[in-house]
Formats: structure tokens, sequence, C-alpha cells
């Protein structure tokens, strides 16, 4: 059974309460920690790394590259999936068993189709019947994706052999 | 023999049809949505082994494809394959007339095992 790395007390833009902060504990990080490590595992044969994770302290992108899946129903927010540009070529040529160009829109499916995995495997621990939006991909810098208001984004560090990536958990989970 | 391969998702359309080409004699339809898929059932591409299901797909998802197909053809296999594992779904998936279901992730293996499966009850049902 893996443990839950503890969230680190930093400051966010949507400062968390100590109560959200045990539920975020407690209720989010092992079911995203646990898949994204099965994703990988099982689709691309990469062995991911998950590092404690922390709150979001400021605006704007983590990398680059940014698959984006809301949920809605008894859970709303959204999960970001977001690699660097070398990470995601990689990973995704794990994933789809052939290089893809960083501008082809099968690359960006491939971004999109892990994204979907992910949430979807973490969503049925979440603790109430949701649903989980077709995927959005966002390639390039400079951009925001903004969270529900009153809801702390949760960033859960990722490495593999082929370079890091992060999710960006902003939902509210049921307690 | 002759699947229909049912996903948004271009790539994942892509791995099954890799995974599944190891059965001898496989050929394969493609649709990116419920929509697509009953035009190339109406296209009369035809009769499929098993038609394999994505939930999550615009335009017409999943579970309403698989009960439009369930109102004219109660015998073709139909495998879900989905990241949806709540065992509400997968009630709502055997109601709606699948064979067999399939959570993303899957390995090559497993996936393997369940159409095979399925593939397997469908041959014996035609026998008896």
């Amino acid at each position: 059974m893996p443990t839950t790395p503890a969230v680190s007390p930093t400051p966010t833009t949507t400062a968390p309460s100590q109560a959200q902060r045990d539920v975020i504990n407690s209720k989010l990080v092992v079911p995203f920690m646990n898949s994204v490590r099965e994703v990988f595992a099982k689709m691309a044969k990469v062995d991911v790394k998950v590092s404690p994770p922390h709150f979001k302290t400021k605006p704007g992108s983590t990398y680059e590259v940014c698959g984006i899946i809301g949920f809605s129903g008894g859970i709303t927010g959204s999960v970001v999936v977001s690699f660097s540009d070398a990470a995601a070529e990689k990973l995704v040529e794990a994933f789809a068993g052939m290089p893809l160009t960083r501008n082809s829109p099968d690359f960006a499916d491939a971004v999109g189709e892990l994204a979907n995995m992910i949430a979807g495997g973490a969503k049925p621990h979440l603790g109430a019947l949701a649903s989980i939006s077709t995927p959005n991909v966002i390639i390039g810098s400079g951009y925001t994706v903004a969270s529900p208001t009153n809801t702390p984004c949760l960033v859960i560090p990722c490495s593999s052999p082929f370079g890091d990536f992060c999710l960006e958990v902003s939902i509210n989970p049921r307690n | 023999m002759k699947f229909l391969l049912v996903d948004d998702s271009k790539t994942m359309r892509n791995i099954q049809r890799k995974v599944l080409s190891s059965l001898e004699g496989a050929t394969f339809a493609e649709a990116a949505d419920g929509v697509e898929a009953l035009a190339v059932i109406a296209a009369g591409q035809g009769p499929f082994s098993a038609v394999i299901v994505d939930w999550n797909m615009p335009n017409m998802d999943g579970i309403t494809l698989v009960k439009k197909i369930r109102e004219t053809d109660k015998t073709t296999p139909l495998i879900m394959a989905t990241t949806e594992s709540e065992k509400a779904r997968v009630l709502d998936a055997i109601r709606a007339g699948v064979n067999n279901y399939v959570v993303k992730p899957f390995t090559p293996e497993s996936l393997l095992e369940k159409v095979n499966q399925t593939l397997a009850k469908s041959r014996a049902a035609a026998a008896a």
C-alpha cells in the first residue's frame, strides 16, 4: 500500500484551510499518484516516480504541453497533465509506439488520451460518481488554466527516465 | 475476423489495432464516435467479429452507441474499452448490452485476453 506523501504547507493563490489540506491529502493525492503510475506502466512501459506534492503558488503554466480534463457531477474541477516539451515527445512516443511530431494532430491526440486515462483512473477513488470531459490540449507557454473559485491547485510532481512532468489537480473532493 | 474500433482517440485506435493484429486474419474498420460507427455499420462494412467501444466520445458516446446497436443487433459482441471503471458504470454498460468490459489503462495481454474470451463465448453461442 503506497504511503501518502505529505503536502508541503506553501502558500497558494487560493489559500487552502487546514481542513482543505487534510481532505486533499487523504482524498486526492493517492488516487492520482496511483493512476499516473499505472497509466505509464501499462500503456508505455515507463516507470514514473512521484515526489511530494505542493500547492500551486502562482498562476501560469508549469510546462509547455498540457492535457486538460474537466470533472462534473458529484465532483467538479479539472486536472491538468503538464509536460515539458522534451518529456512530452518521448513519453508520447513510448505510449503511441511511434515518434509523433509536436505540431501534428496525432501528438495532441496522444497527450489528451494520456490525460483522459490518468483522470479516469483516479475518478473512482474520489468519493462520488462523476463524469469526465473529453480532453483539451494546449501546446505552448504563457497560458493559465484557472481553478474553480475557492479550490486550491495541488501540484503532484512526477519524474520519468524521459523527463519531468506534473499533475495539477483543482477539484473539490467529497468528504 | 473483422473488428470495428470506436474511439475518439486515433492513438488509442492505433494501439488496439496493433494489439489485435496478432490475431490471425484480423482486419479493421474504425470510427471516431458513435455517429461515425453507426454510419460504418449502415454502410455495410460488417459483419464484425466484435465492436470495441470507448465510453466518453463527442457527438454520440459509447453507451448510447451500444443501445442503438442493440435495438437491431442482439448478437454482435460489443466490448466497452474505457476509463469508466465504477461499478455503477459497468452495470449500466451490461444493462445496455455489452458482452465484456476492458478498463483503460490496459496491457496488450489483458486486451487480448478479454477479446479472446468474448470471441470464444460468441462462437460457443453460435454453435449451440
